[in-house]
């Protein structure tokens, strides 16, 4: 009975009730259980998910601690409900060799709060021209599988097929920033009338439709697997739609806020709401919704991107793109998903747990006897203003401030352990602390 | 009164006219030998200038001093700024000096409107011309050339309902052309702009103009004032058009053009101009030209604004 948490009365993604018993980092039992244990939680009336998973993180560290780190940046994620992210290798140093990869890996473990499996970059330096040591990667502690140059296009289309053919070799993924350089020169919005009235360069949603296009191709003939992050148009959806159809291993992300923000919010002017790709039209957000219902798009991915407050308390066209998203992830899918009855919670727990795993090459195991203890439990039925108090990472650059959202975060657990008990997070020595104990027992290997 | 302006979009009609009669007076005033008005007087404002433009600065210098206020100029240049200074900490620093007014010109779009909705400073902001989204008081000065050559002495009151407007050139690129757009539609006028497909905003096509390729048909029309926009030669660069001739040839108000344009029709630059691009001299130079009197309603125009803005009223005290 050490080390053990019975969440009682749980609602599982299918609809049934059960308690669920966790001991020693694994789940040890599902169903109606009388076994004892060191700590018991009501969790009636709240739904339990396997961890959610998010392969599209920035965590800023190393290089730009003053956004966010390691540390913050997996307490954003607890506080979500994630138990696994895959932060972008555009840090700096860049996460293009093992060495920087291993430490990110290290760090998380140290945190404590959520795996950290990091994506290794394309290209050296995010250059775009000559690759990154992909193999080295691949081969290292942190067994990198996902290697994106996120934020940048991998635009030189030998580059791209040289890559996609190499990490063939070791089972990897390529996850394209779908983007064309020169049809996005000084790009600030959404290309349209609304940025051709506020005097923002426009970004054209053939800018990211081309880049897509062509790389579904180029996986087509060399068998490669392909991963497209952040899909933000209707034509994109398409384009991935006919890919699939005809057998392409293509794999699509939408963001949450693709999936419910509109280009109209650039008419403040207000730099919380840049962000690449921009946000699209309300056409645009519809689409990516059927996209997601339908299959055609895979998973929701948050593209968190922390900045401080004077790079978006500034001139549009001055500030940095991104919005954080962990903590908001999931009331964000339940608005704009659930509610509106076009995904079921079996279907949020493919598309925020099961599928961005398995694209992230990591084992699942899910809800099932056995595997281990990560579980996100959430209260469907709360609704609250999101305020700054709700955001647990270090940057406050949430688009979602002052708008009331649905379903908060009870518990989080993480290998066993709590990581939100209560709607609050574990602080981080005592998470560290378990982390520790979980390591000693496993005998994963620190440092 | 406006409490700011910052475009000419969310200018309503009522307003606009107010401004224009209001620089009526001005020009009244400006005719006399001692232009000076003590409206101002006691009252800071400083021109916040972010990017070169010694036309404006000055315009907006002129009409301040004749309104009485204490003028600072502040340009980007030997400034903070180019420190690196961030926008935000400039202005609050503004906030501490006690300023009473901002002109502001500045090469992003939307500065002066988060000067204006920030919390960051609590005073009148006057738009003198943000990246590529507007120019509000250039627009003003042009109705305002507009209203005197067509109305005359009748002006005081009056829209432009029913004039004709072609604007030819880099619409893409010009927060000129922008604030005429809105502006002449809110006073009754007819917008035609032409241009190369490649210069036209995308979704123009649900802005309330006319969108013409063919300057030769657009101009065929009756026409009350063509407006020609300056082009930049560096636009070629981004094969937005091939070079300078096969501009000038298609888009430029050429010796050829210009003879065949009905003298009744006015001839309309916002300077400074590329004589042989998009202009040929004989038309600049021209008895219908009124390029210089846009220059000199600038200053009566934007006096108008400030004194508006800054007191509250339109009433000009005749004393
Ligand atoms: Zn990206």
């Amino acid at each position: 009975m050490s080390n053990s948490l019975l969440f009682r009365q749980a609602t599982l993604p299918g609809g049934e009730q059960a308690d669920v018993l966790v001991r020693d980092g694994l789940i040890a039992e599902i169903g109606t259980i009388s076994s004892e244990a060191s700590r018991v939680l009501d969790a009636a009336g709240l739904r339990i998910l396997p961890g959610l998973v998010d392969l599209h993180t920035h965590l800023r560290e190393p290089g730009f601690e003053a956004s966010e780190t390691i540390l913050t940046g997996s307490q954003a994620a607890a506080a979500g409900g994630y138990t696994t992210v895959f932060p972008m290798a555009n840090t700096s140093p860049v996460a293009d060799n093992a060495s920087v990869v291993e430490l990110e890996l290290s760090r998380g473990r140290e945190a404590g709060y959520v795996q950290v499996q990091p994506i290794g970059a394309v290209t050296a330096g995010l250059a775009g021209t000559a690759l990154a040591d992909l193999k080295g990667m691949a081969d290292s502690r942190a067994r990198v599988r996902v290697f994106s140059d996120d934020g940048k296009c991998v635009h030189d289309p030998l580059v791209m097929r040289r890559a996609l053919e190499y990490v063939s070799a070791f089972d990897g993924v390529i996850a394209q920033h779908a983007q064309e350089p020169r049809l996005t020169e000084q790009a600030q919005m959404n290309e349209g009338e609304l940025a051709s009235r506020l005097g923002l360069a426009g970004w054209p949603a053939i800018a990211e439709e081309t880049i897509i296009a062509r790389d579904v191709l180029i996986a087509e003939s060399v068998g490669a697997a392909l991963h497209i992050c952040h899909l933000s148009t209707a034509g994109s959806v398409d384009v991935v739609r006919w890919a699939k159809q005809r057998g392409i291993r293509v794999t699509a992300e939408v963001t949450p806020h693709h999936l419910l923000l509109t280009e109209d919010l650039a008419e403040s002017y207000d730099a919380r709401f840049k962000v690449n790709p921009p946000l699209r039209t309300s056409e645009d957000v519809l689409a990516v919704r059927r996209g997601l219902a339908d299959g055609t798009i895979d998973i929701v991915a948050t593209d968190h991107a922390p900045h401080p407050s004077e790079s978006k308390e500034c001139e549009w066209d001055v500030a940095a793109f991104g919005m954080v998203g962990l903590e908001s992830a999931l009331s964000i899918v339940l608005l704009t998903m659930v509610e509106t009855g076009e995904l079921s919670w079996v279907d949020v727990e493919r598309v925020m747990s099961r599928t961005p795993a398995q694209i992230g090459r990591l084992d699942w195991q899910g809800l099932s006897v056995g595997a281990p203890a990560r579980l996100t439990l959430v209260d469907p039925g709360a609704r609250q203003v999101f305020a700054t108090e709700h955001l647990a990472g270090r940057s406050t650059n949430s688009p979602y401030l002052g708008r009331v959202l649905p379903g908060r975060i009870v518990y989080t657990a993480f290998e066993g352990y709590l990581t939100v008990d209560d709607g609050a997070l574990v602080p981080a020595e005592t998470v560290a602390g378990h982390a520790l104990d979980y390591a000693m027992q496993r005998g994963v290997p620190r440092g | 009164m406006i409490p700011h302006l910052l475009s000419t979009r969310d200018l309503s009609r009522e307003s606009a006219i107010s401004l224009l009669d209001t620089a009526e007076d001005m020009a009244i005033l400006g005719h006399r030998d001692n232009k000076k008005l003590p409206a101002l007087r006691g009252k800071t404002i400083v021109n916040l200038f972010y990017e070169d433009s010694t036309r404006t600065r000055i315009s907006f210098e002129v009409a301040q001093k004749r309104l009485s206020a204490d003028v600072i100029n502040f340009s980007a240049k030997g400034s903070s700024v180019s420190k690196g200074e961030s926008f935000k900490d400039t202005i609050l620093t503004l906030r501490e000096l006690g300023v009473d007014g901002v002109v502001i010109r500045h090469p992003s779009s939307g500065a002066p409107q988060l000067l204006a909705e920030r919390d960051w400073i609590d005073v009148p902001v006057v738009n003198a011309g943000d990246g590529t989204h507007e120019h509000p008081t250039q627009a003003l000065l042009d109705a305002f050339t507009l209203r005197k050559n067509i109305h005359g002495a009748d002006s005081r009151g009056r829209g432009l309902d029913g004039a004709h407007v072609i604007i030819v050139g880099d619409i893409l690129h010009s927060r000129v052309a922008r604030s005429n757009v809105w502006l002449l539609e809110h006073l009754g006028a007819r917008v035609t702009v032409v241009a190369p497909v490649t210069l036209i905003p995308a979704g123009a096509s649900r802005w309330p103009i006319t969108i013409s390729h063919d300057l030769d048909s657009a101009l065929s029309q009756p026409v009350d004032a063509v407006m020609m926009l300056r082009v930049q030669s560096e636009r070629m660069r981004d094969a937005y058009f091939p070079n300078a001739h096969e501009y000038s040839q298609g888009w430029g108000l050429t010796e050829e053009r210009f003879a065949a344009l009905s003298p009744q029709t006015l001839v309309m630059h916002p300077g400074p101009m590329n004589r042989g691009l998009e202009i040929c001299s004989t038309a600049a130079d021209s008895a219908q030209s009124v390029i210089l009197q846009q220059v000199a309603n600038g200053v009566f125009v934007r006096m108008s604004v400030l004194y508006s803005i800054l007191t509250g009223t339109s009433e000009v005290p005749h004393e």
